[in-house]
């Protein structure tokens, strides 16, 4: 068994694995965790209202806050959406996904997702520069900061390597792309990676709480 | 609980705002537990409190930092200490260590190490001193952390452990044994309630049995801005409401919540919520007091355990009814005003419109500081922090933002509807000698009454 077929078998199906029951025990680890009843008289009759407000709103800073905050929201902004083009526009990606769960789409050509994926290291590079510079970051940060943006950006960084054929046989450069995904998704159910699910959870019982006051969601 | 407090730490009730006397020495723990105690009870009550909500909280954090954007502390100091999110560290550090989904891990290969006795008293200052619950980093937060939330956990942790500062202690414990934060005992109430009706020909109804409306007033009314009692006996007597005043319940600051007791917490509710059930009251008033609107009006009921069987208004959403539907009739007000929102009221309490109602009523020329509503700057007394002597620097520091707010919104004059913004707007006027006084839009109200 060569070094591609381990990533695509045996590695795949472990890390997938790993990557389902992680998120499962994770948030049943949470969310099974006891509930207090709210008796207070609502203002407003509209929690669910307030969650969904809250879940869309939360996506953008206030007025407010817009200034203090714009480097690090666009630099976030663009590796999201960076990394959401290379995931769900480029054809093998698409290919991969419709293999795994049925569902495809026509994709993107190889020249946009290429500028996609070297804008993205960019912003990548900025947030973790940024991250061992700033103050606030420095102090905030911890493993699993540096570790989930490791992971993060080293599957772009081997995606195009493999794209472009650097550094050894293409099997073997693939091979390393798919092993890089894998580690992210062996990771993600235990480190902020997660943000991308809780934050439907964080943001919407914020929302619903103040929604029901009649304040700021 | 000692209870000889009264002589060991008497009350400053001269200055500009109220607290106890500078004591010589500061007493940052109470009771006497080991270290390990201490850090036991704090690590327990913190974990016994956690539920979903804030697990889910705890879990979400990215570490962006976005929050000390939003945090006066950190804005005024530029200190990375005073990152909202970090004043949580050894919570969370307890969270995923004892409560979290994956605590077994932790545990077993020591990924998160015991917090330890030193830690939490370090902590004390940012949980303390350096955090007024006003909840901006809530409001900035994209994962919509509810940080102030997590903040008044902690500092139920914190009280169990002893590790409360010393006035905040001292004040709350006096509530819990006297029935007011600030002397304001019955007897003493009860004579300021006689002197003021006598000395404003102004009728103020004590202990009826039967009323339509239980008033409560905050004891920083009571001992430093009394005219608040006849302003809102004013008010009602113009509407010729039953109402009362009950001294089985009237004080309505909750400093068993401010300094993290919930039983305490519980206590003081409790008194204002049998003393309306006795009464039969269909309405409690809460005062001019931001955190007595947020203990009383959402976390009231639950404190009860059921719905409370009575209305809960804060004195400006009553006002803003009387005065919408036409029943209170106020004289215009030839001024420009801008108003200080309360955070508790506001952007925690949802109460944001009724005073902008009010005061449109009095026809002021509002000028809106910059940000204001429920993004406006807290004073930084919230939270029990003015009470705290050593957070006064600190304090001084954040008031700065308030100063420019308001000479930039270019009004004569300046109003709040909570008295414990209040006392900080005094206090910090007379520290740095500022021209702006601090008007109480209820008192705003009563003098402008048309009968």
């Amino acid at each position: 068994m060569n070094l591609l077929d381990f990533a695509r078998g045996a590695v795949m199906k472990w890390s997938i694995a790993i990557f389902l029951f992680g998120m499962l025990w994770r948030l049943f680890g949470m969310l099974l965790l006891r509930r207090t009843h709210d008796y207070s008289e609502p203002r407003v009759h509209a929690a669910g209202l307030g969650a969904l407000r809250s879940i869309i709103r939360r996506s953008w800073p206030r007025r407010e806050f817009q200034a203090r905050t714009a480097y690090g929201v666009t630099v976030s902004y663009v590796f999201h959406i960076g990394l959401a083009i290379i995931v769900f526009g480029f054809v093998p990606h698409i290919l991969f996904i419709r293999n795994l769960v049925g569902v495809g789409w026509s994709g993107l050509p190889g020249g946009i997702i290429y500028f996609c994926a070297v804008i993205t290291l960019v912003a990548l590079v900025m947030a973790i520069v940024r991250r061992l510079t700033h103050p606030v970051l420095k102090l905030l940060s911890n493993f699993d900061d540096y570790f989930s943006w490791f992971v993060t950006a080293a599957p772009v960084v081997t995606g195009l390597l493999a794209a472009g054929h650097y550094g050894g046989r293409y099997e073997d450069l693939l091979a390393v792309h798919i092993l890089s995904f894998e580690l992210l998704l062996i990771w993600f159910p235990f480190g902020k990676l997660m943000h991308s699910v809780l934050l439907f959870l964080a943001r919407g019982q914020t929302g619903a709480v103040y929604g029901r006051r009649g304040a700021s969601t | 609980m000692s209870s000889d407090i009264n002589t060991i730490h008497p009350l400053e009730t001269e200055g500009a705002r109220l607290s106890i006397k500078k004591p010589a020495l500061r007493y940052d723990r109470q009771g006497d537990m080991s270290d390990g105690q201490r850090v036991e009870a704090a690590m327990r009550t913190f974990v016994r409190e956690f539920g979903a909500t804030s697990a889910i909280y705890l879990e979400s954090c990215i570490h962006c930092g976005m929050c000390a954007e939003a945090c006066h502390y950190y804005v005024q100091t530029n200190d990375p200490r005073y990152t909202p999110v970090r004043k949580l560290e050894p919570f969370k550090q307890a969270y995923k260590r004892e409560a979290g989904p994956f605590a077994f891990f932790y545990r077993l290969f020591n990924l998160k190490p015991r917090v330890t006795a030193d830690e939490l008293q370090k902590w004390q200052e940012l949980i303390y001193d350096s955090c007024t619950m006003c909840g901006r980093c809530t409001l900035i937060c994209p994962m919509g952390i509810d940080i102030a939330r997590l903040v008044g956990q902690a500092r139920h942790g914190m009280f169990q452990a002893g590790l409360v500062p010393h006035e905040l202690w001292a004040v709350a414990e006096r509530a819990e044994r006297e029935g007011s934060p600030l002397g304001a005992t019955p007897k003493v109430f009860k004579d300021r309630i006689d002197w003021l009706s006598d000395e404003n020909a102004v009728e103020i109804p004590v202990d009826r049995d039967v009323a339509d409306i239980l008033v409560t007033m905050s004891s920083i009314e009571i001992m430093k801005y009394p005219q608040a009692i006849v302003a809102t006996a004013r008010v009602l007597n113009a509407l010729g409401e039953k109402w009362t005043i009950r001294l089985d319940g009237y004080e309505a600051t909750n400093f068993g919540m401010l300094s993290g007791n919930s039983q305490w917490q519980k206590d003081l509710s409790m008194k204002m919520i049998n003393a309306a059930v006795r009464c039969k009251a269909k309405l409690l008033i809460l005062p001019e007091c931001g955190h007595a609107y947020g203990a009383m009006r959402w976390d009231g009921a639950n404190v009860y355990g059921k719905p409370l069987p009575f209305e809960v208004l804060h004195i400006s959403e009553f006002l803003a009814r009387n005065l919408g539907n036409g029943r209170l009739k106020v004289r215009n007000v030839p001024k420009s005003v801008t108003f200080h929102d309360p955070c508790q009221i506001a952007r925690r309490g949802g109460a944001t419109q009724a005073p902008r109602q009010v005061l449109g009523k009095l026809g002021v020329d509002l000028h809106e500081m910059t940000p204001s509503g429920d993004g406006n700057w807290c004073c930084g007394g919230g939270g029990g922090v003015v009470t705290i002597h050593r957070a006064d620097e600190l304090r001084y520091k954040v008031f700065q933002i308030k100063m420019k707010q308001v000479d930039d919104s270019g009004a004569e004059m300046l109003v709040m509807s909570c008295s414990n913004c209040r006392q900080t707007f005094d206090d910090g006027q007379a520290h740095f000698k500022w021209d702006k006084t601090a008007h109480s839009l209820l008192e705003l109200v009563a003098d402008n009454l048309v009968q």
